[in-house]
Order: structure tokens, then sequence, then C-alpha cells
């Protein structure tokens, strides 16, 4: 179904060849019903989020500006630091549901258990944007402690030790649950090898526990083995490997790894793992694809509450994020545009924010960038 | 008892009082052998599989040359028929009962169904509840890190391994993650006293805790509880994705400090810092128990170059260290340790895996060269 769904414009870049300015190129595109659009602009949800959010949607607002990207947005403040914010709350997930793609920061989640659950959590569950990418790649130009690392963390987003689902059988006594499915572990696998066959990747990892969980992980991975046999005849190899063993592989050796396929909770660790081994939240873009939403977002689910307001955070993640909006909504040549001035300015070396090095703001970052755009 | 354990997560502030009488009894897990008439203390030797006895015997050797009041009660826990079923043999039971300590090569997994994990067996029979895993940059042996100075007590009896699953109907199963006080409390404990011991500030908790709201809530109630019996301990707590990140980028802020964390998160993590300083062939592991205490080294049992001669020592040994300062025998674990360092950063004689041509023996030949030094 993923595949019939795809849309045949996307098919001529499958071939092309991966370059650090086409990332995000040939994700699955399973959106079935059309965008939000009205005289050829598209109507898109924005939730800047807490912490950083502000500033770093501020400046994607400010370049798709510049390139008269035809964009409007739907914006929504919400924030995560107080349950007040729940009507507002609904109200973006009205606008998301309507708009169908939308661009979001980080709500912040309280720790505490009388706080409301995960935004974050609710809005992939409710619009069943069931898997999450995230790439993971050297940037030219900046190096990290680790080369050419190049892969792709494709994570399921909506089961699994996010459920929700816990209770206190006994006092001093709490069981929260695991839920694993076959149907949404067959289609994370499907989409990992559908991801793999339109970027020209090689080889999918599942990434599981299942020595230990052996009958929820268990399932994740006999799931995967049957849904990679079908995809054999592609030519796309595959291999699994345990949580603890792969996590100790990525720093070590992440060049061996090309597409990971993984249930929820392990996602968040490689994912932020991945990260740091390319040079930190601030650079990994993400999205959150379903069948009928595409949400896009860091892909680093980090608030970054100490940045806040110091006009010191590096946008590019959140800018990089909006470039895969651009070419989710068939805007392709925009994002390459903006893709490659920020990979420019970056490779370039003299205007870089303080995660990367630099000394410049998060706006003096973005001016840069504007200034190398067609 | 029962009564004073009806606290758990947001009614854990009214009933402080009966907590803490809980808590003085719980137990700290220190060493309390005694040495036999000869001088020395027994521990029990279990050499393990494939690399197991060479590598067992490095380490005897070399502690036979810094003359460590040791000696060594050698027992197997190969599997016996019993009843029926494969169990741990009695001998090894007793032994590892009597003498409290026990050093433990790498186990072969038995392939096939029907097999009870041997490591789970050795948890559940002396009560293991937590793994302490130290992780040190190894100079000598170039990796993309060499500041790692890291500290990892993980939880070793219940959450996400308790092992209960069921599938409700078909193709939707539940796995159950089961977090009790007892248990956190207990791990929490041993943290705050590690921390103490190692000269280490800071203890921090890592959750997940704004996802489990109530599992890993309780967890950072205990910690938080138990915080306030160590004040020249700091306490801190962070999210696992957070750790997860600046560890990857830069492990040095982690070295004045203890982390503590639930048995997955701890499982993940521990093999992820090992990978940071080259893997688990370099980085030392133990298993502190109510009953006793196992230190392993956790690498596999490598049969393809099992009776070679080529295998490396070194977590084994370092392990060992690791339980030299368990049973307050610091002064030859500093010794022995600063031996083996230099014998690594000197490169001369180290095995193949570290990039050198040594053999065990030679390799353990140089270390005890170096004791004297």
């Amino acid at each position: 179904m993923l595949r019939s769904a795809l849309p045949s414009i996307v098919r001529p870049t499958i071939a092309a060849q991966r370059t650090a300015t086409s990332l995000s190129t040939g994700y699955p595109q399973v959106t079935q019903r059309p965008t939000t659009k009205y005289g050829g602009v598209y109507t898109v949800t924005l939730i800047p989020g807490d912490g950083i959010g502000a500033e770093i949607t501020d400046s994607v607002k400010e370049i798709f500006e510049h390139v008269n990207a035809p964009i409007e947005w739907e914006q929504y403040n919400v924030s995560g630091m107080s349950s007040a914010g729940e009507g507002l709350f609904r109200e973006a997930m009205d606008s998301l549901k309507r708009n169908r793609v939308g661009l979001k920061g980080i709500l912040f989640t309280p720790i505490s258990q009388s706080g409301h659950i995960s935004w974050n959590v609710a809005m992939r569950q409710q619009l069943d944007i069931y898997a999450s990418v995230v790439i993971c790649k050297s940037l030219p130009g900046f190096p990290t402690r680790h080369n050419d690392v190049d892969f792709a963390i494709i994570r399921e987003n909506t089961e699994g030790e996010y459920s929700g689902l816990e209770h206190q059988s006994y006092p001093g006594v709490v069981e929260s649950l695991k839920v694993s499915t076959r149907t949404k572990a067959e289609r994370i696998a499907r989409f990992a090898f559908d991801f793999a066959l339109k970027n020209n990747r090689k080889k999918v990892t599942c990434v599981h526990k299942a020595n230990i969980m052996k009958l929820g992980d268990g399932l994740f991975l006999n799931t995967f083995r049957r849904v990679a046999e079908e995809y054999k005849a592609s030519g796309i190899a595959f291999n699994d490997m345990i949580v603890d063993n792969a996590s100790m592989q990525l720093v070590a050796k992440p060049q061996q790894f090309d597409v990971m396929v993984m249930p929820n909770l392990y996602g968040a660790i490689v994912s932020n793992i991945g990260a740091a081994l390319v040079g930190g939240p601030g650079i990994v873009p993400g999205c959150n694809i379903g069948t009928d939403y595409a949400l896009f977002e860091p892909g680093c689910r980090h608030v970054a509450q100490d940045l806040m307001g110091t006009n010191r955070a590096n946008p590019a993640a959140m800018i990089l994020s909006a470039t895969m909006l651009l070419r989710h909504l068939g805007l392709d040549p925009i994002a390459n545009n903006i893709a490659s001035a920020t990979f420019d300015v970056i490779n370039s070396g003299k205007v870089r924010t303080a995660d990367m090095g630099g000394s410049a703001t998060t706006s003096e970052f973005t001016s840069a960038i504007i200034q190398k755009l067609n | 008892m029962l009564a004073s354990k009806s606290f758990a997560g947001l009614a854990a502030g009214a009933v402080k009082t009966s907590l803490r009488s809980y808590a003085s009894a719980a137990p700290t897990a220190a060493f309390a052998g005694q040495k036999a008439a000869n001088g020395k203390y027994t521990v029990t030797l279990v050499p393990g599989d494939g690399i197991g006895p060479e590598i067992s015997e490095a380490v005897k050797n070399i502690y036979t040359a810094a003359g460590v009041p040791i000696q060594w009660e050698e027992v197997s826990v190969n599997p016996v028929l019993k009843g029926g079923r494969t169990v741990i043999p009695d001998a090894a039971i007793h032994s590892i009962k009597k003498n409290t300590v026990a050093l433990k090569g790498p186990l072969a997994t038995p392939i096939g169904k029907g097999h009870v994990s041997l490591n789970l067996t050795l948890r559940r029979t002396f009560n293991l509840f937590a793994n302490v895993r130290p992780c040190v940059s190894i100079k000598g042996f170039k990796t993309p890190y060499d500041d790692v100075d890291t500290v990892l007590i993980r939880e070793n009896t219940e959450g996400e391994y308790s092992g209960i699953e069921h599938e409700v109907v078909d193709g939707v199963v539940q796995s159950i993650k089961l977090i009790t006080w007892d248990a956190s409390e207990r791990v929490a404990r041993y943290a705050f006293h590690y921390a103490q011991t190692s000269g280490r500030k800071r203890v921090t908790a890592v959750h997940k805790a704004n996802i489990m709201k109530m599992s890993d809530g309780m967890f950072l109630s205990a910690c938080r509880e138990v915080s306030k019996e160590f004040p020249d301990v700091k306490y801190d707590e962070d999210l696992l994705d957070r750790v997860c990140l600046q560890i990857t980028q830069n492990p040095r802020p982690y070295s004045d400090r203890v982390m503590v964390m639930p048995n997955l998160y701890g499982d993940i993590l521990s093999d992820m810092c090992a990978g940071l300083i080259g893997g688990l062939g370099l980085t030392p592991s133990g298993n502190i128990g109510r009953d006793a205490s196992i230190f392993e080294a956790v690498h596999g049992s490598a049969p393809d170059i099992a009776g070679q001669g080529k295998a490396n020592p070194t977590a084994l040994l370092l392990s060992s260290m690791m339980m030299l300062r368990h049973m307050n025998l610091v002064d030859f674990a500093t010794k022995i340790e600063k031996a083996t360092l230099s014998t690594i950063a000197e490169g001369k004689f180290i095995t193949g895996d570290l990039g050198g041509r040594a053999s065990t023996s030679e390799y353990a030949n140089a270390i005890i060269q170096k004791l004297g030094q």
C-alpha cells in the first residue's frame, strides 16, 4: 500500500546520487489526501514549541519569506510548560488535521506524575504518524570524532514503551506496559525497506532486544525478517543487532550502518547517539510520517531550555527539517536552494553557532544563509 | 512493614519516617568476609569457557607475584541435570555463598531451548541487584575518545527484564516493565555508597520519567529519598536522551559522577560507554549482591582463539581490581592496576586485539615485571 501511494513525481529522484544537499529526497511520501492549498499556496501548521523553538522557527520563517516559498503558516504557540496550554494544543491538532502538514519544535513534558502526558507523543499517536525518520550524516567542512557517518534511523513512533499504560498493582510495585503489535511492526519494517529502496541504500539493520524480550521484541524481529524476505529480490541486505551491541558499535564503528529500524524507545537512544556522532542536535533534521499526515521536527527532540531566549541556538536542524517539508510538498527547487545555502554556510566555517564551535548568533547564522540563497 | 510501603510516588512524603526505618535496615552489600587461618581470603574462581581458563591463569599468576592475600577456590558452573532440569552445580553455589566473593570468566551461551541463562540464574541465586560498570580510557589504545571516565550502576533484577510477557491476542504482545520501590531504593543506596567510597561527588539518576511517569517516576522518588541520607554527595536527574547525546559528544563532564538507572537503560548505556574506550575486552564489571558479589569479564568466550595463548586478560584483570577494592584491598588493586595500565601504554607486550603481538603469558609477565617498580 505504501508503495502504490507514492506520487510518481518522486520516482525520478530515486536514482539520483545522494549528496549533502539532497539529504532527504525520496523518503516515502505516503500522504493520500491532498494538502491544503489555495491559489498555489500551501497552508502549513506551525508549532514553534518550547525552549529554543520560537527562535529557530523564526529563522525558518525569515528564510521562507526571502525565497518567497508558497507557504502560509498557521501558527500555534502551544507550550507544554503548564497544563493550561491544553486548549491551544487541541486547536493546533485540529489545524494539523486540516492541513495535514506541519512544522514543529519540541514541547516540554513535565516529569512529575501530576503533570500532563507528553503532547509530542500524543500528536504522534493521534495522527498515527508512525515512522520517524532521522538522518545522521557527517557534514562537509565540519569534522567530528567520526568520519563518513551516513545512516538513517527509522523509528516506530506510536507504540512500544510509549504506550502510556502504567499502574501500581501494589504499593511500591509499578507495572509499565510495552505494547508490541505485528501490524505496526510490519508497516515500520516495510517503511524501512521502501526508504532504503528509494534512497539507494544497501542494507537495513533491525535493532532489538529479542534475547530478553522474547515475545515483544521477538515479534518485531520476526516480522522484520518476514518482510525482509519480500525485498530480497531488490538486493537490499538485512541483518539484526541487539540494542546494547548496536549502541557500542555506533560509537566505535558507525560507518557500518546504513538504514536502521527499531521500536520506539531504542529509537530515542539511537537517534541521540547518532546525532552526537555527526555534531549534535542542532544540525540533525527529522520528520514523522503516516498515511495521512506528515509532521516535521528536529531529529533530536530536545527542548533546550537552557539556551532559550539567548539567540545562540543552532537553527540548522529546524531549517533542514523545513526543507524536508518543502520536498514533501513537491517544492524541491526551493528546498534544494535552502539546503545548499545552509550546507555552504556550515562548510565555509566562518559563521557558526556555539554548538559548532563558532560565536555567531542564531540571527547571524540565518542572515548568512539568506546571503547565500540564489 | 507492609503498611510502611504504602508510599510510592505521590504519597512518599507522608510516610518518610517509616521509610527511614526500612532504609536503615537495607543491605549495603559491604564485604564482610574473614581471613582464613593462613591470613588469606578465600575467593571463588569460575574460570569459564573458551579463553576463560587462559585469562584466569594470567590473573592468578599476577596475584601470586603481587602477594595478594587471596586463595582461589576453583569451581565450574557448567549446568548439570538435576531432577530433569539443568541447574548450576551445588558445589559452585555453596562455594560462592560461603566466600561471598567470586571472580568469573566468560561463559559460553548454550544454544538451544530449555537452557536457563547462567548469568540470570547467578543473578537470582545471589540477589545480584547492582551491576557496576566503570569505563576509563586506556592510554596506549587509541579510540575517537581519549577522556572517558564514567561509572554506571544498573539495577539488575527487574525493569524491562522482568520476563513477564504475554500475547493478548494474535499479533499483540504486552511486555511488562516492573519497577519496585525496594529494588530502586536498594540500587540507589549502593550508587551513593559507591560515590562516597570512590570519591565521586555526584549521583545522576538517568530516567525517562517524562514518558513513563509512574515507573521511572518511582525510581526517581526512591533515588531522591536516599539522596537525603547522603548530604555530602550531590544528586541530580537527567533524561536518558540527553545523557546518550552528551556522553557521545563529550564524555568528560561525566567523570565526576556516578550514574544510576533502571535495567534496560543501564544495559544499553554501559555497553555504549564500553564502545567509547574500545569495547568489552577492556571494561570490567561487578555484580553486587545481598548474599554475594560476582566480578566478571563481560566479553564473550571467544572459542575461535581458545587454547592458543592469544587472549587478552585485561577485562578479567580489571574486574578483579574492582573485587579487591570491594574487599578493601585497595593498595593491591592500585599496584596491579598501575602495572597493567603502564604495560598497555608502553605497547611492547600487548595482545593481538590491541594491535600487539604478545601472548597472554608474555603480557602477564610484563605486568609482573612492573609490579616491583
